[in-house]
């Protein structure tokens, strides 16, 4: 695998990708933040109180 | 005496570096601690919902569910994946630990956090149950320990990067990450979203039972507390699939026919696993239909797409494995000359079944917004995760421990015999544990409910003969399993006291 002589040969950019842990990381937060919590507390920020709610009950 | 303290492992050929075994003892062990004082806590609450016997009161037996739930889901699970953390990077990789003091600060927060939570549970002061859902108030020290906890636990994964960034920076490997050290590196990295979300919703919480902030807002809580409580769930994932490569590896020496897709599937798991937190929201009225179903139905299956894969390539890896030893006569040879005698090999095909068909499944299932609808906080529920999180991660962690102990602790396993025994006993009994659950919250059983007949309510509800057959079953089985923790822990122990020394 990693033998000397292969080492110019190009390496792919999934695993340049896959190699940066980083990057990766970044990633993860991003998607998990955006799409569950920030969406998530601006439904219920927005969330209207039900029309079977009465005031004087 | 100088830091640099190195030894070489003469089984497996890797540098060990003192502090980071030291580190690795003090979790190991102390995560064993939890998992007994859980497991005999588990079995009195498996005693008292099998009804004939019902063993609890009502008043201890909430006590011991929130005890049971900490203890085991919290620090049994999270102290062991400290010390895999701490094997995948500095021992895999040759390396150094990074800043061991840093790794210290980790363990005594985890510990001081921990025995705070257990001791507000045991005094009555936090009847809340794990979930602690808001308005339930537990002594502000509870939520004090969980901070402490989980700050911990957050250390520990920056010892694990900054361990990687050194191993690197020194060359003690090149090219790309072993396949297991990028797994631990998926769960670390899972670890610190998840315990993000659990600072963000617990340092409130905690100001509002100190009486410091006035409301806190329910829904809020259980979206931000869904945030860490189930994704801390992706983390054990993550690190139990890490340990099925391992124990493939250690046991009939296989190799992944394809790393690259292994990999793809811990990326998967990276981008997309954490958001599944949502299916404990799905009957919850604040979110929409589309929160629901992009969180849970759409993205959310990339994720089970990863767990799929993996599931298919240890088997895979295994079969080809053991075909190379020569086990090539017919299809099934390989399974039958298979070690099955190992604990680590029987712990690992247990636990590739108990989470992947047992688990998996029903978690996929369950996690559907319609049927949620009815399986929501029935006992289906618990039988789901403990056929994920008992038959499944805590299952490989015990195999994994077979190794640890003359790898890491240079003792070798007494009583061998009950060892090979222990698997069948935990994870036999535990996956039909879980079924018998289900099957009784099939029949609408709730979870977490000491009287389940209604007996001191308003009206009572009454369930047929074959509840009560399946709840005595899942109690019988409860104890099955409670005996094979008990063996493991007794094992665990005394091998550590009395095994004798492996030489380095
Ligand atoms: C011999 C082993 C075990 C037995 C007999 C056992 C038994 C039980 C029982 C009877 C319940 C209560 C179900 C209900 O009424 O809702 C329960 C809940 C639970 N168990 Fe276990 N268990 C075992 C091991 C474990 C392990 C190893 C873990 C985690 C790694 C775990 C995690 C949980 C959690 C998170 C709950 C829910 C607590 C709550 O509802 O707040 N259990 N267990
Ligand atoms: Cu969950």
């Amino acid at each position: 695998m990693a033998h000397d002589d292969d080492r110019d040969k190009k390496i792919s950019y999934w695993e340049v990708f896959y190699d940066d842990i980083f990057l990766l990381f970044f990633l993860g937060v991003a998607i998990t933040y955006i799409l569950f919590v920030v969406w998530g507390l601006m439904e219920l920020g927005t969330a209207q109180p039900s029309p079977l709610l009465k005031p004087n009950i | 005496m100088s830091s640099w303290n190195y030894r070489t492992c003469p089984t497996t050929g890797f540098k060990v570096h003192n502090k980071a075994e030291t580190l690795i003892q003090f979790n190991a062990v102390t995560s064993i601690v939890f998992l007994l004082v859980g497991g005999i806590v588990g079995l009195t609450l498996a005693l008292t919902r099998w009804q004939a016997v019902h063993l609890l009161n009502d008043e201890w037996f909430y006590r011991f569910l929130s005890l049971h739930g900490i203890a085991m889901l919290v620090a049994w699970i999270v102290f062991f994946e400290m010390a895999v953390l701490y094997f995948a990077s500095a021992v895999i990789l040759n390396s150094r630990l990074a800043a061991p003091w840093v790794g210290w600060l980790q363990y005594l927060l985890m510990l001081v956090g921990g025995a705070l939570v257990a001791v507000m549970i045991l005094t009555g002061n936090a009847d809340v149950m794990f979930t602690s859902y808001v308005p339930l108030k537990a002594h502000h020290l509870y939520y004090l320990g969980i901070i402490l906890f989980a700050v911990g636990a957050i250390l520990g994964c920056v010892v694990f990067f900054a361990t990687l960034v050194v191993a690197k920076h020194e060359k003690t490997y090149t090219g790309s990450l072993p396949l297991v050290t990028f797994g631990a590196a998926a769960a670390a990295i899972i670890a610190i979203i998840t315990l993000s979300a659990g600072a963000i919703v617990f340092i409130p919480t905690w100001l509002w039972a100190a009486g410091i902030i006035p409301v806190m807002d329910s829904e809020v809580y259980r979206l931000l507390f869904w945030g860490f409580g189930h994704s801390s769930q992706q983390i054990n994932v993550a690190a139990m699939v890490s340990i099925w490569y391992l124990l493939a590896t250690l046991t009939v020496g296989a190799v992944p026919l394809n790393e690259k897709v292994c990999r793809t599937a811990f990326v998967l798991y990276i981008l997309f696993i954490c958001i599944a937190s949502e299916h404990h929201l799905l009957v919850d009225p604040g979110f929409s239909a589309a929160h629901k179903t992009w969180n849970t139905g759409y993205f959310m299956h990339l994720a089970v797409l990863a767990s799929m894969i993996h599931a298919f390539s240890v088997p895979a890896a295994t079969e080809v494995a053991l075909r190379k030893q020569g086990h090539t006569r017919g299809a099934f040879e390989w399974l039958k000359k298979a070690p099955w005698g190992n604990p680590g090999f029987s712990s690992l095909v247990l636990s590739v079944v108990g989470f992947g068909f047992l688990g998996g499944i029903t978690g996929v299932i369950y996690g559907t917004e319609q049927i949620n609808i009815i399986a929501h906080n029935n006992l289906r529920i618990p039988g789901h995760f403990h056929a994920t999180v008992v038959a499944g991660t805590t299952m490989a962690f015990m195999g994994i421990t077979w190794y640890m102990l003359p790898l890491m602790f240079r003792r070798q396993v007494v009583a061998p015999k009950l060892a090979s025994l222990q698997p069948w006993l935990f994870g036999g009994g535990m996956m039909m544990f879980s079924t018998a659950m289900m099957f009784a919250g099939g029949f609408g059983v709730s979870r977490r409910s000491w009287d389940m007949n209604g007996v001191d309510g308003p009206f009572q509800v009454n369930f047929g003969p074959i509840v009560d057959l399946s709840l005595a079953v899942m109690g019988i089985s409860g104890v099955v399993a409670a005996l094979g923790g008990a063996i493991f822990c007794l094992l665990a122990v005394a091998t550590l006291l009395f095994g004798k020394k492996v030489n380095a």
